[in-house]
């Protein structure tokens, strides 16, 4: 593997005393698609939030090991989050249109980053919303407030809205779980598309999904990191006992 | 009839009861100022201020008192809300739970429950104090201070309901706190409209704060610095009279009142429609 984009080690949570994730030690390849499977409340969506500090944002955390991006420590003090956020983007799995409009969603992100000159701003949110396949869906109504797209839209927006402060990382907390198939499948699309320019994390519970979308697969179950490698091996001779038993559907 | 059945209908009849003994109260005192108030009401009532005399029934209007109630009620608001809204938005810049936001939440709600008077007193002390004559700036300023506690809870419990999901996509795009907030503001305009017209609401209605601070006069308010008339205080000096065309007209002052109140909810709700658009539900 060439130099990780994140290296996680020694990670560990606490939230409320609760542990939630111990001792994570795990590599994430960059410029490709990283996903993180489990079950349901393994903490793989906890450890997505880490890596863009919106676990800040929770109540009664407590950290220690660290998360290395490009071998600096995103929680030392001296690392600015607003800078963090903008290069590790987030999509979460609701759309969050914000209360604007369609071109204000995208746009947001330039304005809040210090970029003011319309032509630009425009030609940015232009591309970006292309990027997400959306531009010609919504090319004549730009003002139009976000939420009236639909929800696979409002989704692939807030891909747009995420491309448009030229992050390195996207996140992705099972982005699709809210969308009908056709919709989702757009997103994969997208996703697969852009990942020799990002560095794409992908949480998801689905085994088919992070079997069309995974490079590298990281099996974590009970807050604990059983099995992580290349897809190829992963999902074809997989080493751990839990992780044959996951991919086999024992539990899940 | 089954129980789950006698259930429902037992607690819809209350429901039905409750409505109609609230509609019936607002009813019947809108009903009692419309028909006492209606006679009185003409256009000089509206366009003049009152000529010499009109306590003892003599001719003229109460336009003193409509222009000083708009000019305290609105001044209040404005004062009330650009101090307001920095609170309000302070209470949220921290998206954890802390202990002294609680405190700064629990003393704004017991300062909503100090009656108006008091903030008369208060103010009126304070008047005393530097020597200061009652005016509309010190109405305004008692208005202020009583419906600022009313707007700064309404307007936190407006952005306490913004959905957390837009919080967090202010943050996943770089967001300072402060231009999250801000985010917060546009989803939170169409309620901080209501917000603005409740105390409007309050602040135009009450006598007792003004009583001592803002004064009385027959004249239209010429200076800041001068005693202005207030609609409820024509009310009060009008319903006490012994003639009925005086009491009429403190009914019709009422009336006023009211349409003043009612064309203000009307308008916050226009406006709140037109910020309703982008709103994220």
């Amino acid at each position: 593997m060439n130099a990780p984009y994140f290296d996680i080690r020694n990670f560990s949570m606490e939230i409320e005393g609760l542990k939630i994730l111990s001792e994570i030690n795990v590599k994430i390849p960059e410029n490709q698609i990283t996903v993180i499977i489990g079950p349901s409340g393994c903490g793989k969506s906890t450890l997505l939030n880490s890596m863009n500090r919106v676990i800040d944002l929770t109540d009664g955390i407590h950290i220690t090991g660290e998360i290395l991006l490009k071998n600096k420590n995103i929680f030392d003090p001296t690392v600015d989050v607003t800078e963090l956020r903008r290069k590790v983007g987030m999509i979460s799995q609701t759309p969050n249109p914000l209360p604007m409009s369609i071109f204000d969603n995208v746009a947001y992100g330039l304005k809040i980053h210090g970029i003011k000159d319309r032509s630009r701003v425009s030609s940015s949110v232009k591309q970006c919303l292309n990027t997400v396949g959306l531009w010609n869906e919504v090319r004549d109504r730009l003002d139009a407030p976000a939420s009236t797209l639909s929800l696979g839209q409002q989704q692939r927006l807030c891909i747009a809205r995420a491309l448009a402060v030229e992050p390195e990382a996207l996140l992705c907390d099972e982005t699709t779980s809210a969308l009908d198939p056709i919709s989702a499948h757009h997103i994969e699309s997208e996703l697969l598309s852009l990942k020799n320019k990002y560095t794409i994390v992908f949480v998801t519970h689905i085994l088919r999904q992070a079997k069309r979308l995974a490079d590298y697969v990281v099996f974590i179950y009970l807050g604990e990191v059983v099995e992580a490698g290349p897809a190829v091996t992963f999902f074809t001779s997989p080493k751990d006992p839990r992780t044959k038993a996951y991919l086999e559907g024992v539990f899940g | 009839m089954n129980k789950k059945d006698f259930e429902e209908q037992f607690f819809k009849v209350l429901m039905c009861v409750s409505v109609l003994i609230v509609l019936g109260g607002i009813l019947s005192i809108v009903f009692t100022v419309f028909i006492r108030g209606i006679s009185a009401i003409s256009l000089p009532m509206l366009l003049e201020t009152p000529h010499g005399g009109y306590y003892l029934g003599q001719g003229g209007g109460i336009l003193n008192a409509i222009v000083g109630s708009l000019l305290l009620a609105g001044g209040a608001i404005i004062i009330s809300f650009l101090l307001s809204l920095p609170v309000a938005m302070y209470l949220h810049l921290s998206t954890k739970r802390s202990r002294h936001t609680e405190y700064i939440r629990t003393s704004l709600d017991i300062a909503s429950g100090i009656p108006t008077i008091v903030y008369g007193a208060v103010v009126f002390t304070i008047m005393m104090v530097i020597g200061a004559r009652s005016s509309l700036f010190w109405g305004m300023i008692t208005v202020a201070l009583f419906i600022l506690p009313i707007m700064i809870r309404s307007i936190d419990e407006i952005m306490i309901h913004v959905p957390k999901k837009i919080i967090i996509a202010a943050f996943t795009l770089g967001s300072t706190r402060t231009e999250m907030l801000l985010v917060v503001l546009r989803q939170s305009l169409p309620g901080i409209l209501t917000a603005l017209l409740l105390a409007f609401g309050r602040g135009i209605g009450d006598a007792a704060s003004i009583l001592f601070t803002t004064g009385y006069t027959d004249s239209l308010p010429t200076s800041i610095f001068e005693p202005v008339a207030t609609l409820p205080l024509a009310i009060l000096f009008q319903i006490n009279s012994p003639y009925l065309v005086v009491q009429q007209r403190a009914y019709a002052a009422g009336l006023i009142l009211l349409v003043i109140v009612l064309l203000v909810s009307l308008l916050s709700r226009f406006l709140s429609q037109k910020f309703m658009k982008y709103v994220v539900k």
